[in-house]
């Protein structure tokens, strides 16, 4: 056994721990700090989602993560290694698959793979055997023998997910994995993704798309100025941050109304708003209930109540100062 | 062990890579003959000229030639690489095993392997005209050429790595390379060179594989020159391998 046998038992449950991790990079006007001391904790069998506005570490975090830049400062432990100590090892441990993919366009997708896994070790045998299966996997084989080059955008990001699982890896790291396909092809690729979850992998992924996030991570965290800013469940932090909105349209007496309810433990906030009464309060589903009772006892009539949950884009406003939206450019 | 199967598949990918794109065949072949006959026969007339060395005009001009088809072949190779940075391919090999000084060592035997076709091929046509070369120079002679090849491909890659863009790329490549080409003595020899032209020579290190080759092409296998040459081309080919190796590791961004 190798030196790093005890802290892998040491850190079992954790497939990514990071420790201040920080990253600046060098420019002529002097350092800039993209990643201002980042501490991450993913478990295995998480699909952990990274988000952030662009230029807020996102990225950087990520790279560093893969062993493609070292860090200025901090510790950090990758699928049970060292990363400043062995990188080689997290290399061998994880696949990454970034933005640009990084297929040659003048190399067929069963060359890129068989390439791919002699790159991780394999016989030239077995890395044919396992570029046929993936390609079978992947749905890829009408165009296995073909140049990457004439691959539709969805057929590429296959491939290049395909050439990060090429040694099985543990834990896959995707930078955006969805951006610029068609809304089929992310379909299909969040079932390939959820598929990989459900068969052990670990997967680390960024995403401009919140309700990509919320549809298929288990745990969040969100990055801005190199800093994590929130992080929890999808659930946790819509919670956290903004509440849930119920909206009420009375037929009587507003104020009577509000004095009533906005003393109530569970309403955070309220006010009125065009005749309407919003209260903001921690969980909708028990709340409602609880204002119906009172509204009821208090003989006051209700005439619309409606229940608004929050989005991660109001989570991700309120954490940044910005919409994801407007950055996702 | 590791790195020499490693350099092996690399240098497959690379070679399979140069080997569909029959127009870079094709450009390598046609470039030294039209050199040869475009250029090679002005030579005869003035072979005569006082300082003028010794050994016939082909034998004079074909080692400058190989040296000049070596050396910017050789320059040049960075922009496949620049194109694979933006593509993301070299990041994504980064993050494999692969060793680092095969990710550049492998590309660079496919553009030796490639360089060296060229020569003999250029060789071989020269020799109907007049030129002639011991079997034993022959082979140091592509050794050298290796070692050359080599030591351009490598600071190339290392330069394409450092700027990562064909604007800021070509340019700076191009300007170093003349001045270094036009002070070897490539195209006429430096001995018709005034001497203060000869004594900035003096620290061209192209200046030195240039003397060798000539040397080898008359026949002084046992020259100095020909040790000298080989000797200070060699020592920088592996300290730019090493530089580039180096910037294989640690390319950011």
């Amino acid at each position: 056994m190798d030196s790093s046998a005890s802290e892998r038992s040491h850190t079992e449950s954790a497939m990514i721990e990071t420790n201040g991790l920080r990253y600046s990079y060098k420019t002529r006007r002097g350092p800039v700090e993209a990643v201002a001391g980042v501490n991450l904790r993913v478990a295995a069998g998480d699909l952990f989602g990274f988000l952030g506005p662009n230029g807020a570490g996102k990225t950087t975090t990520l790279r560093m993560l893969a062993t493609l830049l070292p860090p200025d400062d901090g510790e950090a432990t990758v699928a049970g290694c060292n990363l400043r100590r062995e990188p080689q090892q997290v290399r061998e441990r994880i696949g990454y698959v970034g933005q640009r993919g990084g297929t040659d366009p003048a190399i067929t997708g069963r060359n890129e793979l068989m390439f791919q896994a002699r790159l991780y070790g394999a016989p030239a045998e077995t890395a044919r055997k396992r570029a046929a299966e993936l390609l079978t996997v992947l749905d890829l084989e009408v165009c296995a023998d073909r140049p990457t080059g004439s691959y539709s955008g969805g057929q590429r990001r296959r491939l290049d997910i395909g050439l990060g699982l090429v040694h099985r890896p543990r834990l896959l790291f995707l930078d955006e994995p969805t951006t610029g396909l068609d809304p089929q092809s992310r379909a299909y690729l969040w079932d390939e993704v959820r598929r990989l979850r459900d068969g052990g992998t670990t997967i680390f992924l960024t995403t401009h798309y919140l309700e990509e996030a919320d549809a298929l991570c288990n745990r969040l965290a969100i990055i801005d100025h190199g800093k994590i800013v929130a992080e929890g469940t999808p659930d946790e932090l819509k919670r956290q941050i903004a509440g849930d909105v119920v909206t009420l349209g009375v037929a009587g007496d507003q104020q009577a109304v509000l004095a009533l309810l906005a003393q109530q433990p569970f309403v955070r906030n309220s006010g009125t708003e065009q005749g309407l009464l919003r209260l903001y309060v921690d969980r909708g589903e028990t709340a409602m209930p609880a204002i119906l009772r009172l509204l009821d006892g208090a003989g006051l009539e209700l005439q619309t109540v409606t229940l608004t949950r929050p989005s991660l884009d109001n989570v991700f406003l309120r954490q940044t100062g910005r919409s994801l939206r407007e950055t996702a450019a | 062990m590791k790195t020499l199967r490693d350099t092996w598949i690399v240098f497959l990918r690379y070679l399979g890579l140069f080997v569909h794109n029959p127009a870079w065949i094709v450009i390598g072949v046609v470039q030294p003959l039209l050199y040869l006959l475009l250029f090679a026969p002005l030579l005869k007339s003035i072979a005569a000229a006082p300082g003028f060395p010794p050994g016939g005009a082909y034998n004079v001009f074909v080692p400058g030639l190989l040296i000049q088809l070596g050396m910017f072949g050789a320059v040049s190779v960075g922009f496949s690489l620049i194109a694979e940075l933006r593509l993301g391919v070299i990041e994504r090999l980064r993050v494999t095993p692969v060793s680092r000084l095969s990710l550049l060592l492998g590309r660079a035997l496919r553009d030796i392997l490639n360089l060296l076709i060229q020569s003999l091929l250029l060789i071989l046509v020269s020799l109907p005209f007049g030129l002639n070369i011991h079997p034993v120079g022959l082979l140091v002679m592509l050794a050298l050429l290796a070692l050359i090849a080599l030591l351009f491909a490598s600071l190339s890659y290392a330069v394409a790595l450092w700027l990562r863009s064909e604007d800021a790329f070509a340019p700076l490549v191009f300007t170093a390379a003349l001045p270094l080409l036009l002070l070897s003595g490539v195209l006429l020899p430096l001995t018709l060179a005034p001497a203060w032209l000869r004594a900035i020579a003096a620290i061209n290190p192209l200046a030195y594989a240039v003397d060798a080759t000539r040397a080898i092409f008359n026949n002084h296998l046992g020259s100095v020159s020909v040790a000298k040459g080989v000797l200070i081309v060699a020592v920088l080919a592996f300290l730019a391998l090493a530089v580039a190796a180096r910037s294989f590791g640690r390319a950011a961004a």
